[in-house]
C-alpha cells in the first residue's frame, strides 16, 4: 500500500510540474510575441559575466561583446543630432525600396529567435532579441506583413539545449527563418537540424569561421570572422604599435583560443617574435601566467578571451608592474572590462566588428527607436539583431512574391541565397557565397576611461574593411 | 512485479488506501490504465505542440508501471506508447521526440551511475568522464581528427558510418577499461575519499579534452569536434519499398530515438540481471557492511572494480550515440555539473532502484528542456502583464539551486527516493520506527547503518 | 582519527613556556617545508633545464631568473589553499565528514568582505579609514558571517543526517554547495556577478632584488603588501587555531568529541554545541581566507569556491587530514607544486602544453598518489580503521 502513497506523491509532483508549465501554452510553447513593451530586458545595465569558473559553467564558444555603440551620453548626442537634422539619417531607411507583400494572404509567418535569454550571457541574448523585435514591428508593417511574429527560444548558451530547441523550431512549420545564436558552439550544434529542415539561420553574433564554412547554404552572419579579427589585430600591432616582441595568452575557450591562434600565426608570418603562447582557464588568480610574461618582457600582450577574465588579468598585470600594451578581440568590448579592471584597463586596445554608432549611417534612428521601446540604450548585438531579422523579412517577402502566397522554407532559403544587398543599420549588407558579410568593417578601439559609464568614449584608433578569406 | 512492491501487511487502512484498493484491482485497473493511455495519446495527437498534453502523455508510462495489471498488458501498453504513439507524435512535432531521445540518453546514464552508487554504494562524482570517453572515441575516429594520431593510416580516416556499431562496443570497452584504471588505485579507499578522487578524475578528463589539441591535435581542444559521423541508414531500401519518403534528418531522428530506447532497454535488462545475480548480492553486501562482506568471502576489490566498470560501460555506449546524434561535441558538455545532475537523477528516483533511476532521469531532463524554460516564458508573460515578479529571477538560470535543493531535501526527507528500492525502503523504514529521539548515543550504536563502510 | 594535537599528552604541561612552544611549533614545521619544498622543486627544474638545454638556448638562464618569482607565487597560492584546508581538516577531524560546502563558505566570506567594502565606499567611510583597519574589519565581519553560515548549514543540512550512512551527508553537502553558489548569484545579481573589491592603497610592492634575464634585462623581484598580509594573517590563524585546540577548555572538548562522541557526552560535554562550534571555527577560517583572497586578487565570483575547495581538500589530504599543521603544510606544498608546474611546463615545452591546466591535472594526480601510497598524508599518523 506504500506504493499507493508513492503514487499520490508522484501525482502531486506531476501536478506541480503541470502548474509550473503555466495555464496553457499550447501551440508553440516558447512564447511567441511581437510585443513592444519588452519590459523584461531592462537588464541591459551592462554586466553579467560569462562563464565564471573553469569547471562549472557550460559556456561553449562565446563571442560575447556588448558594446560601445551607445553609452547613455553618446546616445544623447546621437539622438540630438538626429533631431537637429531631420530627414538626414533618419529617413534614409524609409526611402529604401523594400519588397511589399500587402496584397498576399500569407497567414501567420514566424521568425524564430534563439539565443541565451537566461544565465550569465542573457544580456547579449535579450539585446539581440529586442533588436529583432523592433525590426519585426517597424518593417513588418512597412512591408505589408499582416501576421508576422517572433518566436523566442532560450538556448541557455548550452549546446544540448540549443539542439533540442532547434528540433522544436524545425517542427513548427510556421517558422521559416531563424535569427540566432550568440554562441558559435551552440550554433554548430543546432545547425545540422536547421539544415535538415531547410531553414536558414542569420546570426547576429557568431564570429567563429566554421559557422559559415561548414554550413554555407544554411548560415549567414552580420558580423565578421575571428580569422579576420586576428589579422586586423596583427596589422595594428605591427604597424601602429611597432611591436618587436609579443606574448599571446588565451582563455582556453573556443573563441579565445581560435582568435589567439590566428594572431600568433599571423605574427610569426610577419617575422615578429612571439615569445610565448599560453592558455589558462583560470578566472581569478593569474600569477602563474604572469610570471612567464614578466620573464619574457614583451612589448605587446595579446589576450584572446572574454572581458570577465580580461579585466582581472589586466588589473593583476599592472599590479605587477608590467607595462606592455594589451590588445584583444571583441571579447574585451564590454563596459564590464572597466568594471573589473578599473584604471588598469585604460590604454587597452580591442578589435571589434561592432563600430561606434556613428559608424553606421542608419544607426541614429535605430538607437532612438530602441531607446524608446526598451528604455535602455541600444548595444551590441541589437543592431545586428535588427539587421539579421531584416534579412529574414526581405527574404521571406521576396519568396512570398515569387510564390504568390505563403512561401515554403525552401523558397525562403533560395530567396536568401539570391538576396543581393540591403540597407541595414550596420551599413550596406551584402552576403558572399558562404554567407559571410562582404566586406565587413573592423575597428580597433582604445579604452579611454576606467569608469564603465564612460565606455562609450573609447576611441577608434583604426578601421579596416576586410573581405572574408577566400577558401 | 507488483507483488514485489508489497510491504508486510499493515492493518490500518486509510480512506486513501481503500480507494487505492478498489482502483488497484483486476479489470478496474486495466480499464483505467487503458483509458488513461488512450485519452492521453489522443490529446497529444490532437495538440502536438502542447507541453501539458505531452507531460500527461508521458505520465501514462508511470500509470502503466504503477497499476497492478498483468505484465503482458504493461509491456503491450508500453510498446503502444513508446513504439507507436510517440514516433507518430514525433512526425507532428520533432521537438517532443528529441526530448524523449535526450531523456533516454540520460536514463541510460542514470542507470549506469545507479549501478555504481545505488548497487555498490560507491559515490562517483566524475561519472560524466566515461560519457566523454565514449563520445570522444567516436568523434575522433569518425572525423579526420584520427589522422593526427595515426598519421600512417591517415587515408583510412574518417571511418565510414558503419563503424558506428563497432564503436558502440568499443565505447563500452574503453569506458570499462578507464573504469578499471581509475578504480584499481582508488577503490581501496573509503567512500568519501573515493568521491573526491572521482570528482578529480572527471575534471582531469575534461581538462585533457580541452588541452589535447597540442602538441598533437587529438581532441580538437576547446574548439570541439564537428561533423561527427552518423551510422548508415542500412534500412533505407526497406523504407523505399514501403514507399516512405522522409528526409534524412527525420529518418535519423527516428533512428536515434529507436536506438536510444533499445540501449535503455538493454541497460535496464542488464542492470536488473546484475542486481539479481551473485554479483549484485555481493554489491549489496559491500554496500551494507564492507567488513561483514569481507568476512563472508566477498572479493571486495574485484567486486568494486566490476561495479565501476559495469557502470562506466553504459555511459561509454551512450557517449558514442550522443556524439553521433549531436554531431558536435566540445569539452564544456562534460563538466562536473553534468556529473552532479546525473547523481541528482539517481538520488531523486531512489538509489539502487532501477525504475527510480528511469523516473529521476526523465523528470530532470523534462524539467531542464521543457518545464523550466516554459515556466520562465510564462513568468515573462506574467511580468509583462504587470505581476510583481522580480526582474532578475529566471528559473532556468538557477538549475544548480534546483539540483542542490533536490539533493538536500531528498537526503533529509525522503532518502529512499521517489521510487524506492524494496530493500532500502525497508531499511529506512526501520530507521523511522527506532530512531525517534535525537539522542547522541543513537549516532553510533542504535541505528541500522546500512551503508556505513568503516568507521573509526 | 581525531584532531591531532602536536603533542598529545599535554594535560599536565601547564607552564606558559610549554604552551608557547606547543602553539608556535607548527610555524617551524611550516618553515621547514617551505624551504625544503622550494629547494627540492628548484633543484628539479634546474636539473631538467640542464638536461633539456641542448634543445633550447638560454633555457637555464630563463629557468633560474624566474625561480624566485615562482616561489613567491607558489607561497601565496599555498597559503590560500592552506587557510581553506584548515576548515576542512577541523571538521573532518571531529566528524570524519568531508564538508563539501566548505569551498562555498569561503566564497561567501569573499562576497561578504567585498560587499562590506563596497558599502563602506558608498558611505564615504572607506576613504577616511586606514586600509589596514578595513582589512581587519572585513576579515572579522566575513569570519562571523561565514562561521554563522557554517553553523546554520550544519544545523539544517547535516545534523538531521548524523546517524545516516556515510555517503548521505556527503550528498547533502554537495547539494548545499550548489545551493550556495546560486543563492549568492541570485543575491549578488547580474551586476555583481563578478564582484570587484574597492581599491585599497596598501602601498606599493616591496622590491627584494633583481635577476638578470636571458634578454639582458633585469627582472625585478618584489612582493606586494597584499601577499604579505595574506601570509601573515593565515599564519596568525594557524597559531590561534592551535591555541584554541590545544590550550583552551573548548579545544579539549573538541578533541574529546573527536575521539569518542558517546563517551564525551557522558562526560557532560554538549556534543551538539561542540560540533556547532567546530563548524563555526572552520567556517570562520574559510571566510577569513575569502576576504584575504579578495583583497589580494581583487575580483571574486560565486564559482571561485568550488575548485579552490577541491584543491584545499587535496591539500588537507596531502598533509594528513585531521591534522591542523598538516593542512597548512599540505597547502603550501601543493601551492608550490602548482606554481612550478604551471610556469615551468609552459617554459619547458615552449608553450605547447598549457601549464596552468596541467597544474590542476598534476594536483589531482598527487591526490590519487597520496591516497594510494600514503593515505595518512605527509604529517599524519597511520590511521587504523576500527570496526
Amino acid at each position: 500500500m506504500k506504493r499507493i502513497a508513492s503514487l499520490i506523491m508522484l501525482v502531486v509532483v506531476l501536478a506541480a510540474t503541470l502548474a509550473a508549465c503555466g495555464a496553457a501554452t499550447p501551440a508553440a510553447s516558447p512564447a511567441a510575441s511581437t510585443g513592444a513593451g519588452a519590459a523584461d530586458t531592462t537588464a541591459a545595465s551592462p554586466s553579467p559575466s560569462v562563464a565564471a569558473t573553469e569547471s562549472l559553467t557550460a559556456s561553449p564558444l562565446t563571442e560575447a561583446s556588448p558594446s560601445t555603440a551607445a553609452s547613455p551620453s553618446a546616445m544623447a548626442t546621437q539622438a540630438a543630432a538626429a533631431e537637429a537634422t531631420p530627414g538626414a539619417d533618419a529617413t534614409t531607411t524609409v526611402t529604401e525600396d523594400l519588397p511589399n507583400v500587402s496584397g498576399l494572404n500569407l497567414g501567420t509567418v514566424r521568425i524564430a529567435y534563439q539565443g541565451p535569454l537566461s544565465g550569465p550571457q542573457a544580456q547579449f541574448g535579450t539585446t539581440g532579441l529586442n533588436g529583432a523585435r523592433l525590426a519585426v514591428e517597424q518593417l513588418g508593417e512597412e512591408m505589408g506583413f499582416q501576421n508576422i511574429e517572433i518566436a523566442q527560444f532560450d538556448d541557455q548558451a548550452t549546446e544540448s539545449v540549443g539542439a533540442a530547441n532547434a528540433n522544436t523550431i524545425a517542427a513548427d512549420q510556421s517558422i521559416v527563418c531563424v535569427v540566432g545564436h550568440i554562441n558559435s558552439g551552440v550554433a554548430l550544434a543546432a545547425l545540422p537540424t536547421y539544415r535538415d529542415a531547410n531553414l536558414v539561420m542569420v546570426s547576429p553574433a557568431n564570429t567563429n569561421p566554421r559557422v559559415t564554412e561548414e554550413f554555407d547554404d544554411t548560415a549567414y552572419r552580420l558580423v565578421g570572422r575571428d580569422d579576420v579579427q586576428g589579422v586586423v589585430a596583427a596589422d595594428f600591432v605591427q604597424n601602429e604599435l611597432n611591436a618587436q616582441n609579443v606574448y599571446v595568452l588565451h582563455d582556453q575557450t573556443a573563441y579565445g583560443e581560435g582568435l589567439a591562434t590566428v594572431f600568433r600565426d599571423e605574427m610569426q608570418e610577419r617575422g615578429i617574435n612571439v615569445s610565448g603562447f599560453a592558455g589558462t582557464q583560470e578566472t581569478a588568480v593569474f600569477d602563474a601566467v604572469l610570471t612567464p610574461i614578466q620573464a619574457a618582457n614583451p612589448d605587446v600582450i595579446f589576450f584572446g578571451g572574454i572581458y570577465d577574465r580580461g579585466g582581472p588579468f589586466i588589473q593583476q598585470l599592472r599590479e605587477r608592474g608590467i607595462e606592455a600594451k594589451v590588445i584583444g578581440g571583441d571579447g574585451l568590448d564590454a563596459p564590464d572590462l572597466a568594471q573589473l579592471g578599473g584604471e588598469a584597463v585604460v590604454g587597452t586596445n580591442y578589435v571589434t566588428v561592432s563600430g561606434p554608432a556613428s559608424a553606421y549611417q542608419q544607426a541614429a534612428q535605430f538607437t532612438q527607436d530602441y531607446q524608446a521601446a526598451n528604455n535602455t540604450p541600444a548595444a551590441y548585438p541589437a543592431f545586428q539583431g535588427y539587421d539579421s531579422t531584416k534579412a529574414c523579412l526581405v527574404a521571406i517577402a521576396n519568396a512570398a512574391t515569387e510564390a504568390n502566397g505563403t512561401p515554403t522554407r525552401e523558397q525562403v532559403k533560395a530567396a536568401m541565397e539570391d538576396l543581393e544587398t540591403y540597407q541595414g543599420v550596420t551599413g550596406q549588407v551584402t552576403f558572399d557565397d558562404e554567407g559571410d558579410r562582404s566586406p565587413a568593417t573592423y575597428y580597433v578601439f582604445e579604452v579611454r576611461s576606467g569608469d564603465p559609464a564612460n565606455w562609450g568614449q573609447n576611441e577608434v584608433v583604426g578601421s579596416i574593411e576586410a573581405q572574408p578569406p577566400e577558401e | 512485479m507488483s507483488t514485489r512492491q508489497q510491504t508486510p501487511a499493515r492493518e490500518r487502512l486509510s480512506l486513501r488506501q481503500r480507494i487505492a484498493g478498489i482502483v488497484g484491482q483486476g479489470y478496474a485497473a486495466m480499464v483505467i490504465v487503458i483509458l488513461y493511455v488512450l485519452l492521453a495519446s489522443f490529446w497529444l495527437i490532437s495538440n502536438p505542440f502542447s507541453t501539458i498534453a505531452y507531460l500527461v502523455f508521458l505520465s501514462s508510462l508511470l500509470v502503466i508501471y504503477y497499476f497492478p495489471i498483468a505484465t503482458w498488458a504493461k509491456v503491450a501498453l508500453g510498446l503502444l506508447v513508446l513504439g507507436v504513439v510517440m514516433p507518430y507524435v514525433g512526425t507532428l512535432n520533432q521537438g517532443f521526440l528529441d526530448v524523449v531521445t535526450q531523456a533516454a540518453i540520460f536514463v541510460a546514464l542514470a542507470l549506469g551511475l545507479n549501478v555504481v552508487v545505488g548497487f555498490a554504494g560507491l559515490l562517483d562524482l566524475g561519472y560524466v568522464a566515461f560519457f566523454a570517453i565514449g563520445a570522444y572515441l567516436w568523434a575522433i575516429f569518425s572525423t579526420p581528427q584520427a589522422a593526427n594520431i595515426i598519421p600512417s593510416l591517415a587515408q583510412s580516416f574518417p571511418l565510414a558510418g558503419g563503424w558506428f556499431f563497432v564503436f558502440l562496443i568499443l565505447g563500452v570497452i574503453a569506458a570499462a577499461i578507464f573504469g578499471v584504471l581509475l578504480g584499481l588505485p582508488v577503490l581501496r579507499l573509503r567512500g568519501d575519499y573515493l568521491a573526491i578522487v572521482t570528482l578529480g578524475f572527471g575534471e582531469v578528463i575534461r581538462l585533457l579534452a580541452n588541452n589535447l589539441n597540442r602538441p598533437i591535435n587529438i581532441t580538437g581542444g576547446a574548439q570541439g569536434i564537428t561533423n561527427i559521423g552518423q551510422p548508415p541508414l542500412f534500412f533505407a531500401p526497406v523504407l523505399d519499398t514501403l514507399n516512405i519518403n522522409t528526409s534524412a534528418g527525420a529518418t535519423y531522428r527516428m533512428y536515434f530515438y529507436v536506438m536510444a530506447l533499445l540501449i535503455v532497454l538493454i541497460t535496464i535488462m542488464v542492470a536488473r540481471r546484475l542486481n539479481d545475480s551473485r554479483v549484485g548480492r555481493a554489491w549489496t553486501a559491500i554496500r551494507e557492511d564492507e567488513t561483514a562482506a569481507i568476512a563472508m568471502g566477498v572479493p571486495l576489490v574485484r567486486m568494486k572494480l566490476l561495479a565501476f566498470a559495469a557502470g562506466a560501460t553504459f555511459a561509454g555506449a551512450m557517449g558514442v550515440l550522443y556524439a553521433a546524434k549531436l554531431r558536435f561535441i566540445s569539452p564544456p558538455t562534460f563538466d562536473v555539473v553534468q556529473s552532479i545532475s546525473i547523481l541528482a537523477m539517481v538520488i531523486l528516483g531512489g538509489m539502487g532502484s532501477i525504475p527510480g533511476a528511469v523516473l529521476g532521469a526523465a523528470l530532470i531532463t523534462l524539467l531542464n528542456l521543457r518545464i523550466l524554460p516554459d515556466f520562465a516564458n510564462q513568468l515573462v508573460i506574467w511580468r509583462r502583464a504587470g505581476l510583481p515578479i522580480p526582474e532578475g529571477f529566471d528559473p532556468v538560470q538557477y538549475q544548480r539551486l534546483f539540483f542542490g535543493l533536490v539533493l538536500i531535501f531528498m537526503t533529509i526527507f525522503r532518502p529512499e527516493g521517489l521510487l524506492p528500492e524494496r530493500r532500502r525502503r525497508a531499511e529506512l523504514h526501520d530507521d523511522e520506527e527506532q530512531g525517534s529521539d535525537e539522542g547522541l548515543v543513537q549516532d553510533d550504536q542504535n541505528l541500522v547503518h546500512p551503508d556505513v563502510g568503516l568507521k573509526s | 582519527m581525531a584532531v591531532k594535537a602536536q603533542a598529545q599528552p599535554m594535560v599536565s604541561d601547564r607552564s606558559s613556556l610549554g604552551t608557547l612552544r606547543q602553539v608556535l611549533a607548527p610555524i617551524g614545521q611550516i618553515l621547514i617545508f617551505v624551504i625544503g619544498g622550494s629547494l627540492l622543486l628548484g633543484t628539479i627544474v634546474v636539473m631538467l633545464a640542464l638536461a633539456l638545454q641542448a634543445g633550447q638556448a638560454n633555457l637555464l638562464n630563463g629557468v633560474v631568473s624566474v625561480l624566485p618569482l615562482v616561489i613567491i607565487d607558489g607561497l601565496v597560492l599555498g597559503f590560500l589553499y592552506a587557510t581553506i584546508a584548515l576548515g576542512y581538516t577541523l571538521v573532518y577531524g571531529v566528524l570524519e565528514f568531508i564538508n563539501f560546502a566548505h569551498g562555498e563558505i569561503y566564497m561567501v566570506g569573499a562576497f561578504v568582505g567585498g560587499g562590506l567594502g563596497i558599502w563602506l565606499a558608498s558611505q564615504g567611510l572607506l576613504a577616511t579609514m586606514h586600509p589596514l583597519i578595513f582589512v581587519v574589519i572585513a576579515v572579522f565581519v566575513a569570519m562571523l558571517a561565514s562561521g554563522l553560515l557554517a553553523v546554520g548549514i550544519e544545523r539544517f543540512a547535516y545534523r538531521p543526517l548524523r546517524g545516516a550512512p556515510r555517503l548521505v551527508p556527503l550528498i547533502s553537502a554537495i547539494g548545499v554547495s550548489l545551493v550556495l553558489q546560486d543563492l549568492v548569484r541570485l543575491i549578488a545579481g547580474p551586476a555583481r556577478f563578478n564582484l570587484r573589491y574597492p581599491t585599497l592603497n596598501l602601498g606599493g610592492r616591496i622590491p627584494l632584488f633583481e635577476m638578470s634575464t636571458a634578454a639582458g634585462t633585469n627582472l625585478r623581484v618584489s612582493i606586494d603588501n597584499q601577499s604579505l598580509i595574506f601570509i601573515i594573517t593565515s599564519l596568525l590563524m594557524l597559531v590561534a587555531l592551535n591555541y584554541l585546540i590545544n590550550v583552551t577548555k573548548l579545544g579539549k572538548a573538541i578533541r574529546a568529541v573527536a575521539q569518542d562522541r558517546p563517551t564525551a557526552s557522558l562526560m557532560g560535554i554538549n556534543v551538539n554545541l561542540i560540533i556547532a562550534l567546530t563548524f563555526f571555527v572552520g567556517g570562520a577560517l574559510g571566510g577569513g581566507a575569502g576576504v584575504l583572497f579578495g583583497i589580494k586578487y581583487s575580483t571574486v565570483n560565486p564559482y571561485i569556491g568550488f575548485i579552490a575547495g577541491l584543491k584545499a581538500f587535496t591539500a588537507a589530504v596531502l598533509g594528513g587530514i585531521g591534522n591542523i599543521t598538516g593542512a597548512m603544510v599540505g597547502g603550501i606544498v601543493l601551492g608550490l607544486l602548482e606554481a612550478f608546474v604551471s610556469t615551468y611546463l609552459t617554459l619547458f615545452t615552449n608553450g605547447r602544453l598549457s601549464g596552468p591546466d596541467y597544474a590542476s591535472v598534476a594536483s589531482f594526480l598527487i591526490l590519487i598518489g597520496i591516497l594510494v601510497f600514503r593515505p595518512s598524508g605527509l604529517l599524519g599518523e597511520a590511521a587504523t580503521q576500527k570496526v
